[in-house]
């Protein structure tokens, strides 16, 4: 073959490519939309380790989902025992573990799925982290923030869903316990708990039902969350971790901002990086320790759920337990424990207020004072205590003495934290007003 | 950024995880001392003498319904030695290890059905397990005779007493005195009890083995991937800053 001809061919493959992405161009906003969120969606040039997250959490998304829709295949939501026999575990218990022995590599896609689940709340949480540092949910980005939100919500349904379906102890227990939580509502709460639950108490009903929210219902929220939430930071464009608008500084020929580089190429190679990293955490967890201590799976849950035996200690997964200390935490009134459910609930959506509740004169914690980096070490600090406290039982570290009742002293250290935890919400308002900033840059730094 | 920078920041936040396995999660009855087990998946031998205890005297009550039979072969047994050896009731060599005792009746006649023993060691753990099977005493206070020091008032009689021999237990001291020897000395029931407790860690989980192995060849692959990646990175970021 001559030189020539090898031009002429490739010219002719080109030349079909092109005409085909022109004939889909002239139907469907192909080019433009590559050009809008990858090519030419203009990045700040200095993003650094947190900003891996967002992507990273993208990747766990698919990962959840690619490996859930395998684990429906051989998966049976069905509480009833096993060969009809009673006594036996239920069949749902039995498909895990089919899933876990005969399904060919079904035990890498299940470790996949319950190590996906606790790294996407790792990956959620640090891309949260990241979001409060750089206060990326301040104007413009409110929007962002509140489909985030939105994401984080879902995804704990997802989580608190999916944990009952291998019918373990742990499973309908804490499926039990949250569930009863709604039971405190004043007035509708026995008739609201009984409700979700489909049955007096949780059974085969609860299991069918949170299968379908499971594997469909917030699978759909999350997707459309996600897509709002890509859509919101495009039209706006990315914070930085020096909290300056790039878009303020553009080329005047061009109108592209000086700080930014375009997406594609440059992050989806660095993001690579990040993957391939991430990746090793996660195929390390998989293969060498997937109950990772008994935090990622339980032990209580490799005994088949037995409604007639409650456990000694009931503890939710990790990334449930800061809310629970705080639940636990508040005292009830009367016989109600409805204050500690409110208080829980609140510890979660206080989140979304936090673009409303910074009045901060930067953006980023590089130019903030120290008045605010010491309250956000305190609410870190209080997240962390109150995170372990709720992984062990109240009386852990024993009573104090007659002087304070004989109150538990895990309780009372998670009680402390909890006014911190609300304390930084609750008083950013006027901190972050009081805080001495520093000047902020009119360009980003490296 | 520089890459020194980033393997600090990224050390920090995987520090995270490492914290998290340190602190160990409360497992039931964490007063009572737990011996160690003596688990060695590799060694086949203790694996075998494990799963011929387990067939000839747990399998006459627990079932194990999610361990088949011919996953034996992954700890050294040939198809006809599981055959010949272990199949006593007419099973099929890909059946799993059901019991034919009645759940109902095992409950009238025990108080409670005897659980299966599938993923027993994934539940409680390999040393209570194995503390378990050799803390039995006798008690007359109990319907069996027998009492446990691991599972107070449990409901299982000691189904090995004949192996072990009888022991008694001071509640003051909290200590184990055998009073009546068994068949075995204490070494040998030891052994027997290490090798059962081996064999039921290998049937909690089959594929363990080849898990641990094939994660070797995943994270090989995935850091010379890294090494390539990063290059990559490198090469497209070199006119930015």
């Amino acid at each position: 073959m001559t030189n020539k001809s090898v031009t002429e061919k490739k010219s002719v493959l080109a030349g079909a490519i092109e005409n085909t992405v022109n004939w889909v161009d002239e139907r469907f906003p192909l080019t433009s939309n590559v050009k809008a969120h990858l090519t030419e969606y203009y990045a700040p040039k200095n993003f650094n380790f947190w900003y891996f997250f967002g992507s990273l959490a993208m990747l766990v998304l698919v990962i959840q989902i690619v490996t859930g829709i395998f684990l429906t295949m051989h998966y049976k939501p069905d509480a009833s025992p096993l060969d009809g026999i009673l006594g036996n575990p239920s069949v749902a218990f039995a498909s895990v573990e089919y899933i876990m022995r005969d399904v060919p590599w079904g035990y890498v896609i299940r470790y996949m799925h319950s190590t996906g689940a606790s790294m996407f709340f790792v990956v959620i949480y640090l891309h949260m982290f990241r979001g409060i540092i750089y206060s990326s949910y301040r104007n413009p980005r409110e929007l962002i923030w509140l489909f985030g939100m939105g994401i984080f919500l879902a995804l704990m349904g997802e989580a608190f869903f999916g944990y009952l379906l291998p019918w373990g102890q742990m499973s309908y227990w804490g499926a039990q316990v949250i569930t009863s939580l709604f039971g405190t509502v004043p007035l509708i709460g026995p008739d609201l708990m009984e409700w979700l639950r489909g049955d007096y108490l949780v059974g085969d009903a609860t299991l069918n039902r949170f299968f379908a929210f499971h594997v469909i219902a917030l699978p759909l929220v999350l997707l459309g969350l996600v897509t709002a939430h890509l859509i919101a930071l495009h039209e706006v464009g990315s914070n930085n971790p020096d909290g300056v608008e790039i878009k303020k500084t553009k080329d005047k020929k061009t109108g592209i901002p000086l700080d930014g580089i375009p997406f594609h190429p440059y992050y989806t190679v660095k993001d690579m990086v990040g993957v391939v990293v991430f990746l090793i955490v996660f195929s390390a967890i998989i293969f060498f320790a997937p109950e990772v201590g008994g935090y990622f799976l339980e032990a209580n849950n490799f005994v088949p759920a037995n409604p007639l035996v409650t456990p000694s200690h009931i503890a939710p997964t990790w990334y449930f337990t800061p809310y629970y200390s705080i639940l636990r935490a508040v005292p009830p009134i009367g016989v109600s424990q409805f204050p500690g459910v409110v208080a829980m609930g609140l510890s979660v959506v206080v989140f979304a207020f936090l673009p409303w509740l910074d009045r901060g004169a930067v953006k980023s914690i590089r130019y903030r004072g120290t008045l605010y980096k010491k309250w956000l070490f305190a609410f870190v600090v209080s997240f962390l205590v109150l995170g372990y406290l709720g992984t062990v039982p109240a009386d852990k570290f024993g009573q104090f003495g007659a002087w304070l009742g004989k109150a538990d002293i895990a309780t009372v250290v998670a009680r402390i934290f909890t006014v911190v935890y609300f304390a930084f919400f609750l008083l950013m308002p006027w901190y972050t007003k009081r805080d001495k900033t520093l000047p902020v840059p009119e360009r980003v730094t490296g | 950024m520089k890459i020194k920078n980033i393997m600090k920041k990224s050390l920090l936040a995987l520090a995270l995880i490492p914290s998290l396995l340190l602190t160990q999660l409360a497992v039931a009855n964490e007063s009572v001392h737990l011996d160690q087990a003596p688990i060695d998946a590799s060694n086949h031998d203790s694996l075998q003498r494990g799963a011929r205890t387990f067939i000839n005297s747990c399998l006459n009550c627990h079932s194990a319904s999610f361990m088949r039979y011919n996953r034996l072969q992954e700890i050294g047994l040939t198809e006809k030695q599981i055959k010949d050896n272990l199949l006593f009731a007419g099973e099929k060599v890909g059946d799993t290890m059901k019991v034919s005792m009645n759940k109902k009746e095992a409950k009238v006649w025990l108080g409670v059905a005897p659980p299966d023993l599938s993923v027993e060691v994934r539940a409680r753990g390999a040393d209570w397990v194995y503390t378990y099977l050799r803390s039995f005493y006798r008690d007359d206070a109990r319907p069996t005779g027998w009492n446990n020091v691991v599972y107070d008032k449990v409901a299982m009689p000691h189904v090995l007493y004949e192996l072990q021999g009888e022991q008694a237990f001071n509640h003051e001291t909290h200590e184990l005195t055998l009073t009546k020897p068994g068949k075995l000395s204490t070494e040998e029931y030891n052994t027997l009890i290490g090798d059962l407790t081996n064999y039921m860690a290998f049937m909690a989980e089959p594929g363990r083995q080849q898990r641990n192995h094939l994660g070797w060849f995943v994270l090989l692959f995935l850091g010379v991937l890294l090494v390539l990646t990063y290059k990559l990175k490198k090469a497209y970021w070199k006119d930015i800053h």
